[in-house]
């Protein structure tokens, strides 16, 4: 055991002066951790020697574990493709944050020590507010890469998303089905215990208070909820002329074929849990006619994206979702920041991402804002056999 | 109406739940933990068969009843009989329930992925029927019928027959259950056998009935659970029963006439003056424990 500790005290006494040693240096060749990641050239003709470590905390498992998925397989695809270009070699790792903010830490922390450049994710917003703390106190960059609650950004300098907020997605959606089916009263449900459908009610709240639709009522529930026959039946008895709905896909399904089950056969529209193909493959012809904003639409024709459906579908054989789509652009992101001063350093690295511009991919030109927050156009898609098909 | 149809479905449930969690806590006084675990398990094994040969859904629960009665097995083998010796062995069973929980939900998980899943299409009976201006699926009516029947029939197998006497004499008291020649070890293990099984089915017909099946859906209805049956009486069948209509229906009730953010206040809120105005709950027996 004694020999054991100062065996351990040696190692980590060298790795202190290892550490020491290419810090001072002008990081050639100090092979990873502190220095060594800025390269030579600009754009297509950086090169930089250490392989550029990117962190990726995914909730792989737990109640977020089928976005994690999606998101681990879009990281995957974008890796490959960026690896066979020349310059730079990007190692992913990637963990399980078990959809839980005690793991998303805990990850979180392990990235923040291993000299990882860059860390994507947490998966949930719930997550995500505890771990980025983390991130953006190690002044290393982090980006979300599905968090559309509001504040995440908030955090810190260090904290960015690719992800469109609920507050970008939500406003667009509203005005274009209240303009659609000439809506006059509506009935608003959401699960009030999560971060992200509560901050996505809040902005439905705010737009609808900004119109003449009239809010009959608005009933909440858990989002472990599966039974929502007796809400529904409150919210019938309203009359109204759509539901507008904030909730996760697992609350989604049962949602909307428990609803058309009782006869409701008004448009519910709903925030961006909405937005998953699973919801047309398990609701079946319940879910038509349900309305949904999104950052992401598969029918998007603009050809970074048709080049993302195509590789997907021959490497996974499946449809992507919008949860793949932008982890996928997310390393494109990164990738555009990092050949744009050739550095990975994350000091530098928070400087390129800040000032990115109409960064063509799937997601459309992404531009990343003054609040560190991406802006691209949003969709308005519905839900005709069995497909998202954009409203307008 | 369709208010109080809906109370009585979610009631139903809670209720068929409860009635397997209620069985192994009355007559062995142990709370096993793994039983929301048998809830999902049965509901995703359900839906893999149902998915791999288009059985119809009667056969689907009888499979699962089998299903369920083997993991009931190997529960009590695994989790509470290393452990039956042990001074502290209520509490290191419960404990090692909870573990056995969490093993199956991975295990789960590791086969069927972390996606929530569903019966395919067709796989029940689809359609509806009017009561008084409310409408119910078949799906619900066979809930409460089931439910009710289970009750029935597990109270003449624990009133009427050997098994259910030799169940009792072990409750009383399981050493001189066992002086008397009744075999302890395979009661114990019948009863968690049997009390698995109606767990198994609660779970596909929960799945069935709300379209969805999650790794999480037995914790989601554990606590509640939980709450039916002291409510209802701890070890008391009927207790189970009438325990989970009050919750079912209050819950309703609650969403109905005063908000749906106060449902679950309102609910646990009710089960709480029930118990100070009877402690041992509606059906519950005061136990006397002589020294």
């Amino acid at each position: 055991m004694k020999m054991k500790l100062r065996a351990a005290a040696v190692v980590s006494a060298s790795a202190l002066l290892l550490a020491g040693c290419s810090g001072t240096g002008d990081g050639g060749d100090s092979g990873g951790g502190t220095g060594g990641l800025v390269g030579t050239g600009t754009g297509a003709s950086c090169v930089i020697e250490s392989p550029v470590k990117i962190g990726a905390a995914l909730s792989l498992t737990g109640g977020a574990g089928s976005y994690g998925a999606s998101q681990q397989q879009g990281l995957e695809l974008a890796l490959e493709e960026l690896n066979a270009a020349d310059g730079i070699e990007y190692k992913l790792s990637i963990e399980d944050d078990a959809s839980e903010p005690r793991q998303g830490i805990s990850v979180m922390e392990t990235f923040a020590g291993d000299g990882t450049s860059i860390v994507l994710g947490p998966t949930l917003s719930n997550t995500a507010v505890a771990a980025m703390p983390i991130a953006n106190e190690a002044s290393m960059p982090v980006m979300g890469i599905s968090t559309t609650a509001g504040g995440i950004t908030d955090i810190g300098e260090f904290v960015f998303r690719d992800s469109l907020t609920e507050a970008q997605v939500i406003p667009q959606t509203i005005d274009a089905v209240i303009d659609e089916y000439d809506l006059k009263k509506v009935v608003v449900m959401y699960s009030n215990d999560d971060a992200f459908t509560e901050s996505g009610y809040e902005v439905m709240a705010e737009t609808l208070e900004g119109t003449n639709v009239e809010v009959l009522d608005t009933l909440t529930f858990s989002k472990a909820d599966t039974d929502f026959r007796s809400l529904l039946t409150a919210a019938k008895d309203k009359n109204p002329d759509a539901i507008v709905v904030s909730a996760l896909i697992e609350a989604a399904i049962p949602l909307v074929t428990q609803a058309r089950e009782l006869g409701i056969e008004q448009p519910i529209v709903g925030g961006n849990g909405f937005n998953n193909p699973k919801l047309m493959a398990d609701a079946g012809d319940a879910a038509e006619g349900v309305v949904v904003g999104a950052a992401w639409n598969s029918a998007s024709d603009n050809a970074e994206n048709q080049a993302f459906l195509t590789a997907y579908e021959a490497k996974f054989g499946a449809q992507p979702d919008q949860f793949a789509a932008q982890a996928y652009a997310a390393l494109y992101l990164i990738d555009s920041a990092v050949r744009s001063d050739c550095s990975a350093e994350r000091a530098d690295l928070r400087e390129s991402i800040g000032s990115l511009k109409d960064v063509a991919t799937p997601l459309g030109a992404v531009s990343i804002n003054a609040d560190r927050d991406a802006e691209h156009p949003a969709v308005v898609q519905i839900v005709k056999d069995g497909k998202f098909a954009v409203l307008r | 109406m369709q208010q109080l149809l809906n109370g009585l479905f979610i009631g139903s449930i809670y209720a068929l739940f409860a009635i397997g969690f209620t069985l192994v806590f009355g007559i062995l006084d142990r709370l096993n933990l793994a039983h929301p675990a048998v809830f999902a398990a049965s509901a995703f094994v359900g839906i893999g068969l149902a998915e791999a040969f288009e059985l119809s859904i009667w056969v689907i629960l009888v499979l699962v009843f089998l299903f369920g009665a083997v993991l009931g097995l190997v529960i009590e083998r695994v989790a509470f009989r290393p452990l039956k010796n042990r001074p502290d062995a209520h509490f290191a069973g419960l404990i090692a329930s909870i573990a056995m929980a969490g093993m199956i939900v991975a295990v789960l998980q590791a086969f069927f992925g972390p996606q929530t899943r569903r019966f395919p299409e067709g796989t029940a009976p689809e359609g509806k029927v009017e009561i008084l201006g409310a409408s119910a699926t078949y799906v619900q009516l066979a809930i409460v019928v089931i439910c009710i029947g289970l009750v029935i029939a597990l109270n003449v197998l624990v009133q009427r027959s050997s098994l259910g006497r030799s169940m009792r004499a072990v409750a009383e008291n399981p050493t001189a259950a066992r002086v008397l020649g009744i075999n302890v070890d395979r009661v114990t293990a019948m009863t968690f056998s049997i009390s698995s099984a109606l767990g198994a089915v609660a779970g596909v017909l929960f799945a069935l009935n709300v379209n969805s099946a999650q790794l999480g859906m037995g914790t989601a209805i554990e606590l509640k659970g939980l709450a039916v049956i002291i409510v209802g009486g701890m070890g008391s069948l009927p207790g189970a029963l009438v325990g989970g209509l009050i919750l079912g229906i209050a819950e309703v009730f609650a969403i109905q006439y005063i908000g749906s953010s106060w449902r679950d206040f309102i609910a646990f809120a009710l089960l709480f003056v029930i118990l100070l105005l009877m402690p041992q709950g509606i059906f519950g027996k005061r136990k006397v424990r002589e020294v």
